[in-house]
């Protein structure tokens, strides 16, 4: 890859100056040839070297030091030599020996899961109800989707007014309602993962119906009109005619939700780091690096692990992308 | 090219649904249901932040005594408050530095990288699309380390960064925003510029305009829409960036008001409609963008998503 960000060929025998060439100059004017310049050829390097210099360094080759680093025993502040060579000591230990790392596991999972039951379902049900003439319904899908445009940092603030134990609507409503006591939403472990996915289902609801809104309108009108003359119900014409029409659609929804949920981070380091039942990978990996005991090794191992899952989805994205991108 | 399959098709079909329709314009009850649910679902939906405005009107002492539920104490002191003691000028400040240049250099570059992808490479066209777009999809935590000695290693003088070094630096910022929403842009835009009809450019090129030119005078022009939606999209990405401020800030007076946040709620201790009132802040500017532009912002997010 790298060397494709130093790949201005060498320049050609150039006949005329660069910027200003007379016309008669070409040898084959309309030919539909790129025969360029040699500032030319500088300029276009110039214009893909740079984008593709800052992608690869501040991207790709972090990433990729993250994964050498993830095999050593390091605290991060002396030099490079003061590195450890510990071969996949940081894996082994963190499937054995650290115990926040079994429950972020299994939280990422859970948050995945319930992303996709539930607002990804509604997302793609406000989807099917709103893609027609209607009355409000510009109106509808705004509403639907505004949480969108908020960070989940900021959502965790907003809903933490609905889940306060002391000062929250959630509590004050069930002691006003059902004289229930009062229960810590956000503190109590067991609980806490879930009144936390109700507010980020808040929020991926809206993006899914988004999604689905401009994959339903690419979906060529004439196969439901065909599904509604072969005598097709509004139901089976969505699975059997319009749904299987979706699935590029319905890939991006899937790599969308994995990778949201492998990223989920804001949300809970606002309300507690990350701790205490909301345990999460990336505020593992995050508080190992950033916090007061910096174990980059280990911190770098965990990295790896998530860096792992999401390769996997990031392909079949890509994939479906390019292959679009390709005619 | 993929898309335009479809506009053809939509303006006689949605006639046709027209027409279809005007005969039933009588209550159904199908549609007095689905009217039913959607406001429903609507009005919970809208419910949270509603809620968030409705407290950051209140007073503290009222609320305290009557509780929540309650009506009444109404005030707009808790703005004042919120404005003054969680001294979110200067922090609205930062995401200002950071925001802006942030859209405008990563436009300016995913624009210059789709032109040459889409117009003047054909040997790493798709390797390249690969590694632009897939870097967007990287969990940023998995960079975290090497980045952070990457940047602390990296020197700079003290008028552009107070720190001495890339790391603590808005520029620092502005970078791995850049560098990571790089690969959705060019992604998007090379697509957008592949439909472009060549016979554009070649006239252009026989003209003798310079490969700069054909992108700055034929290309970008074309590109405003594209532009507008994802410059919509990425002031509220960037806006809305918690993290990346969290690991390579480290001064508090540097910080976006997005991570800003999380001190506030420290300062304002546990009086939640000043944060309430500090929360509808932080969110005003999104909100703004939201409604003034939303039809770029849905644009922007179907995009990428809507090809095929």
């Amino acid at each position: 890859m790298a060397s494709h960000s130093t790949s201005p060929p060498p320049a050609p025998p150039s006949t005329t100056s660069p910027d200003r060439r007379p016309r008669g100059a070409r040898r084959s004017g309309a030919g539909g040839t790129l025969r360029n310049g040699r500032g030319d050829r500088i300029t276009i390097a110039l214009m893909l070297g740079v984008p593709a210099l800052l992608v690869l360094g501040l991207v790709w080759l972090p990433a990729l030091v993250t994964v050498v680093l993830s095999f050593t025993r390091w605290d991060g502040i002396g030099g490079w030599d003061t590195i450890e060579w510990t071969g996949v000591q940081n894996y082994v230990d963190a499937f054995t020996i650290y115990p926040p790392f079994q429950p972020a596991l299994s939280n990422n999972l859970i948050w995945l899961v319930v992303l996709f039951t539930v607002p990804t379902v509604l997302g793609m049900f406000l989807a099917v109800l709103l893609d027609r003439e209607m009355r409000g319904g510009a109106v509808y899908q705004s509403i639907f989707y505004m949480p969108v445009v908020l960070s989940l940092a900021l959502i965790g603030f907003i809903w933490q007014l609905i889940y306060s134990r002391d000062q929250g609507l959630l509590n004050s409503f069930l002691a006003f309602a059902a004289d229930a006591p009062p229960v810590d939403w956000f503190g109590d472990p067991d609980l806490n993962l879930y009144a936390v996915l109700v507010a980020a289902g808040w929020r991926h609801t809206g993006y899914i119906m988004l999604l689905y809104l401009a994959g339903l309108k690419a979906v060529d009108p004439s196969l439901r009109e065909a599904a509604a003359i072969d005598g097709a119900g509004p139901v089976r014409t969505f699975t059997h005619v319009v749904f299987p029409a979706l699935l590029p659609i319905n890939l991006v929804v899937v790599v969308v939700t994995v990778i949201d949920a492998l990223r989920a981070f804001d949300i809970v380091w606002v309300i507690n780091r990350g701790r205490n039942g909301l345990e999460l990978i990336s505020a593992l990996v995050t508080s190992n690096v950033i916090g007061e005991a910096s174990r980059v090794g280990f911190g770098s191992a965990l990295a790896v692990i998530m860096l792992l899952i999401s390769v996997v989805f990031i392909v079949v994205y890509v994939a479906t992308m390019l292959r679009g991108a390709r005619r | 090219m993929s898309t335009s399959t479809t506009t053809p098709e939509s303006p006689a079909s949605e006639e046709r649904t027209v027409r279809a329709e005007t005969p039933r314009r009588r209550l159904r009850p199908g549609r007095v249901l689905l009217h039913l649910f959607l406001i429903g679902t609507a009005l919970a939906w809208f419910f949270p932040v509603l809620w968030a405005v409705i407290n950051s009107f209140r007073d503290y002492d009222h609320t305290a005594v009557h509780g929540y539920l309650s009506l009444g104490g109404f005030t707009l002191d808790n703005y004042t408050r919120a404005w003054e003691q969680g001294e979110l000028p200067q922090y609205f400040l930062n995401s200002l530095i950071i925001t802006v240049p942030a859209v405008l250099i990563t436009l300016f570059l995913a624009s210059c990288a789709a032109f040459v992808l889409s117009h003047h490479s054909r040997r790493f066209n798709l390797v390249m699309l690969a590694v632009f777009l897939a870097a967007n999809l990287l969990p940023p935590q998995a960079l975290l380390v090497p980045l952070f000695r990457m940047y602390t290693s990296i020197p700079l003088p003290y008028w552009i960064s107070s720190s001495g070094s890339l790391y603590d630096s808005h520029l620092g910022i502005v970078l791995i925003h850049v560098a990571f929403q790089l690969g959705f842009c060019t992604f998007v835009l090379s697509n957008f510029m592949k439909a472009m009809p060549p016979s554009l450019l070649e006239a252009a090129r026989i003209d003798g305009a310079t490969v700069f030119q054909q992108y700055r005078r034929v290309v970008l022009p074309l590109c405003r829409p594209s532009l507008a939606a994802l410059a919509t999209l990425l002031v509220t990405w960037v806006y809305n960036d918690f993290f990346w401020a969290l690991a390579l800030l480290s001064s508090g007076d540097k910080l976006p008001v997005t991570t800003a946040l999380q001190n506030l709620q420290g300062a304002f201790f546990l009086d939640y409609n000043l944060l309430s009132a500090g929360s509808i802040l932080v969110a005003l500017p999104t909100l703004v963008v939201f409604f003034l532009l939303q039809r770029h912002f849905v644009a922007g997010l179907t995009l990428g998503a809507s090809k095929e």
